[in-house]
């Protein structure tokens, strides 16, 4: 909990809800008749709206990026290390969006809001959304706040994956697109682990077909186990290594299948906190979005054709020791753009905190982020001196 | 840690004289590929003056800090492990890469790999046929040490040194007609026509422009 808010910071935040009420057809052929996005933004829209950035989430992600709910917060928005008044992504120039995405737990339509047809949690009926439906929603989004394209969309991993699509689907209104840890589609082993994750969810005896919330239960096993998973392959064995070795919680063997050692300790303690933030459904239909991901899917899987028509320039980050979504993974997506002679930087980041690290303030990478971000500065400061 | 740069001797324009005379040879509204482009300064100055598209390899983390500052389209990625995981066949019209040739694992193959993706070469490397190259290992039995040379044998990254007659053997060996050559000295000035009747001898850095043989 803060005990000052740092001058760096963008303060107290509030996340605020729009409600949609014109209805949106899904890729799966279902449609929400209405649904609510909610959202959260720093700085100021400036007189002629040419500083707009929007902040794609990533699998676990929300819209509190930056800045705090209350002072009794114990941690700030999930990547406040770039953003706010004289960051990297600086909030005394642009006016910085994040919306939680549909089929999300904080506040937007979801498993675990009310269907308004039925008067019922939506629960497990909630339609598997894209990301492409993601894009039209937050397009629709981007509309209703009066702005007409973004200077920039930045999003890592699950993020990642947006920005791309946003690149894709409506490639005039995009102007710098930075894609962080991402890949252009998910690997049969990818897909694997989000297997095992939904397997571990839907088996929890607390699951209830998805109905859990109605039962006034929750799949607490089974979300818990799911994160385990999920942190393992956040991290990189070094990490893990550096990070906790082989150190005994207590000192000692216990020779019982109690917690002997602190990673133990540590995966459990995630998993833990985890179950009390997020929703298990919510779980299972992003990942869901997840596997599903293949923009070069609809171009004859070739992802430089998808890219033809784009106009933004792009920023590809990826880190070294992420084997999650790797270093080969975001170079595909560079060839691509370089096949289809697009703007386009491609830096490894030398880092050892796994897939992790890009929540994680490393100085080249947060050099290059700012480098970029101070080109996409120069030219709104140019375009409002026209 | 930041890659050892020649004292760069800035011409009035404000380009170093080898990287003002190689912009000479760029046309236009062209695509070009720089190959260990360091800081991005030629391909900065190619935008610039000539509008061309340019795109840049290198793999020190600081220089790459310094191309993204420049808005320089810059791939981290390492020459020696080819060009084919980046770009199809006859995707520019010129491939530069200066400075760089005499560091790279497989010269050959780089070569070769430039005018499979580029319609045109470039290439800058250190002469070691220069006179005081020459002088050092004839007089002193040593290994030359020069400024544009400034490493030991065992701390140097410059793992295939060659000079102007050994380029142009491998050129002649692969099919490559050379276009245009010219000479330097150090402070990187195009000199007298003493240095042109004398190039192995004088010259101490060496600049080709060159492409596949046409017959």
């Amino acid at each position: 909990m803060p005990d000052t808010i740092a001058d760096d910071s963008v303060g107290i935040v509030e996340t605020q809800i729009i409600h949609f009420s014109k209805s949106l057809t899904l890729e799966c052929g279902k449609t929400l008749a209405e649904y609510a996005i909610a959202y959260e933004t720093y700085g100021k829209l400036n007189a002629d709206v040419s500083n707009a950035i929007l902040i794609c989430h990533a699998l676990s992600g929300d819209q509190h990026v930056a800045g705090y709910h209350s002072m009794d917060d114990k941690k700030p928005g999930w990547w406040d290390s770039a953003i706010g008044p004289g960051k990297v992504i600086d909030t005394n120039h642009f006016f910085v969006v994040c919306i939680n995405n549909l089929g999300g737990c904080k506040g937007s339509s979801g498993p675990n809001t009310i269907n308004p047809e039925t008067g019922k949690y939506w629960g497990p009926d909630f339609p598997i959304v894209t990301v492409k439906d993601w894009i039209l929603c937050q397009y629709r989004f981007m509309k209703s706040l009066g702005i007409d394209y973004w200077c920039a969309v930045i999003g890592g991993s699950l993020g990642g994956m947006q920005v791309l699509q946003w690149t894709i689907d409506y490639p005039d209104l995009i102007k710098h697109a930075i894609v962080i840890a991402a890949a252009p589609k998910l690997s049969a082993q990818n897909i694997a682990f989000n297997e095992v994750a939904r397997q571990s969810i839907m088996s929890d005896p607390d699951f209830c077909e998805g109905h859990y919330l109605e039962k006034n239960t929750v799949p607490r096993r089974g979300l818990m186990l799911a994160r385990m998973l999920g942190h393992i392959t956040y991290l990189s064995d070094d990490a893990m290594r550096d990070k906790f070795g082989r150190e005994l919680r207590e000192g000692k063997l216990n020779f019982g299948f109690d917690v002997d050692f602190q990673v133990e300790s540590y995966l459990r303690y995630q998993g833990r906190s985890f179950v009390d933030r997020f929703d298990a459904n919510t779980y299972l239909l992003m990942t869901k979005t997840l596997d599903y991901f293949d923009p070069a899917g609809d171009y004859d899987d070739n992802l430089a054709l998808a890219l033809k028509k784009t106009s933004a320039q792009f920023l590809v980050i990826s880190f070294t020791s992420d084997w999650r979504f790797s270093p080969e993974r975001s170079r595909e997506i560079v060839k691509a753009l370089l096949q289809a002679e697009k703007r386009v930087s491609y830096i490894e980041i030398e880092a050892n905190q796994g897939h992790d690290a890009f929540l994680i303030p490393i100085p080249h990478y947060m050099n290059v982020l700012a480098s970029h971000m101070k080109h996409i500065t120069e030219k709104t400061v140019a375009e409002v001196l026209l | 840690m930041r890659p050892y740069q020649p004292e760069p001797v800035v011409e009035d324009g404000g380009l170093r004289a080898d990287l003002a005379i190689i912009s000479q040879w760029i046309k236009a509204d062209t695509k070009v590929l720089d190959l260990g482009c360091g800081d991005g300064t030629l391909l900065a100055y190619l935008r610039e003056s000539r509008n061309v598209l340019g795109y840049g390899l290198e793999i020190n983390a600081f220089n790459i800090e310094d191309c993204v500052d420049k808005n320089i389209n810059v791939i981290q990625a390492d020459l020696n492990d080819g060009l084919k995981a980046w770009f199809a066949d006859n995707s520019f019209d010129s491939v530069i890469m200066t400075q760089t040739l005499q560091a790279t694992e497989q010269p050959d193959l780089l070569i070769e790999e430039m005018l499979r993706v580029g319609g045109e070469g470039i290439v800058t490397f250190p002469n070691m046929a220069h006179w005081s190259a020459r002088l050092q290992l004839a007089l002193k039995g040593l290994m030359p040490v020069t400024k544009n040379l400034p490493n030991q044998w065992f701390n140097t990254p410059n793992v295939h040194l060659c000079t102007l007659n050994d380029f142009e053997v491998l050129c002649k060996k692969h099919g490559i007609q050379i276009l245009q050559r010219t000479v330097v000295d150090h402070r990187h000035k195009q000199g007298g026509w003493l240095i042109n009747l004398f190039p192995n001898l004088l010259g101490e850095i060496a600049i080709y422009r060159f492409c596949r043989n046409q017959l």
